[in-house]
């Protein structure tokens, strides 16, 4: 469908899973942090490739602009001891290991049986598709989306509200 | 060269969510447990894109439901981080070890 060339893909999806691996890996939080940014852009870029400019954008924006953000946020308001070894692995380093290495490896071996009844189709902007169903058959979810939101910032605040004990 | 197809971008999805799901059971930090949640949710989203382009490409449901889920993964992040720092304050301790209440 999409004519790019592979090299794009390629590249992008190196960093993606890079990154990835990078997020887990590393024994410092903030590094994790930043390199979840990367991940988010670079998962941005694989809209990009799949022409949906739209989600591209939206995923710049509230990823790596907000939910990043605020991670980063929970990393400094939580900091304790030695920021070097803020992020270690557990008791289940290995068997946790096993069990992600085995469902990849079911996937892969199922996407591979499968065959996939691939269609052409118009290649544009995603934008006006989008508008017209958003705010056509699924205008209810969409306002039901947004008191999800209002409830869960609410929630948030009142959670984790500061140490007055007398309120 | 080959074309890039739709089992590209799937097989890129399924290692991305391998990577957050390892990261979200084999951490001790509860936000680098989050991070691991937010790798996945990114591969469903993913997923949803791909299949949406590439088997019905006329009309935009996984666009539709991508969004939501950007929703739902914001306000997750959010009352996740409170829970955090509240547990922080009464215990001084991120460790998703440390947090036993429940158990007995």
């Amino acid at each position: 469908m999409v004519d790019l060339s592979p090299v794009v893909f390629w590249t992008i999806s190196a960093i993606v899973i890079g990154s990835a691996i990078a997020v887990i890996s590393s024994k410092n939080i903030v590094h994790s942090a930043l390199f979840l940014v990367l991940t988010f852009v670079s998962v941005a870029g694989i809209y990009a490739t799949l022409t949906v400019d739209y989600l591209a954008a939206v995923q710049i924006l509230v990823y790596a602009g907000a939910i990043a953000i605020m991670l980063v946020f929970g990393v400094m308001l939580t900091k304790r001891g030695d920021i070097r070894e803020s992020n270690l692995f557990n008791q289940y380093k290995y068997i946790g290991l096993l069990i992600a290495a085995g469902f990849l490896i079911m996937t892969v071996y199922m996407l591979s049986l499968t065959e996939f009844p691939v269609v052409a189709g118009p290649i544009g902007s995603s934008v006006e598709l989008v508008a017209i169903s958003m705010f056509g058959d699924y205008v209810i979810p969409f306002e039901g989306a947004a008191i999800l939101l209002l409830v869960a910032m609410v929630g948030a605040v009142m959670i984790a509200r500061g140490g007055n004990k007398k309120q | 060269m080959t074309s890039i197809g739709l089992q590209h971008y799937l097989i890129l999805a399924a290692i991305l969510f391998s990577i957050g799901f390892y990261g979200s059971v084999a951490k001790k930090n509860g936000v680098a447990v989050l991070m691991g949640i937010e790798l996945m949710l990114n591969a469903v989203n993913i997923n949803l894109i791909a299949f949406n382009r590439f088997l019905n490409p006329d009309v935009s449901v996984g666009m539709i439901f991508a969004i939501f889920v950007i929703v739902v993964a914001a306000a997750e992040v959010a009352v996740g981080l409170a829970i955090i720092i509240k547990i922080y304050r009464e215990r001084l301790t991120t460790s998703v070890n440390d947090i036993d209440w429940l158990k007995w």
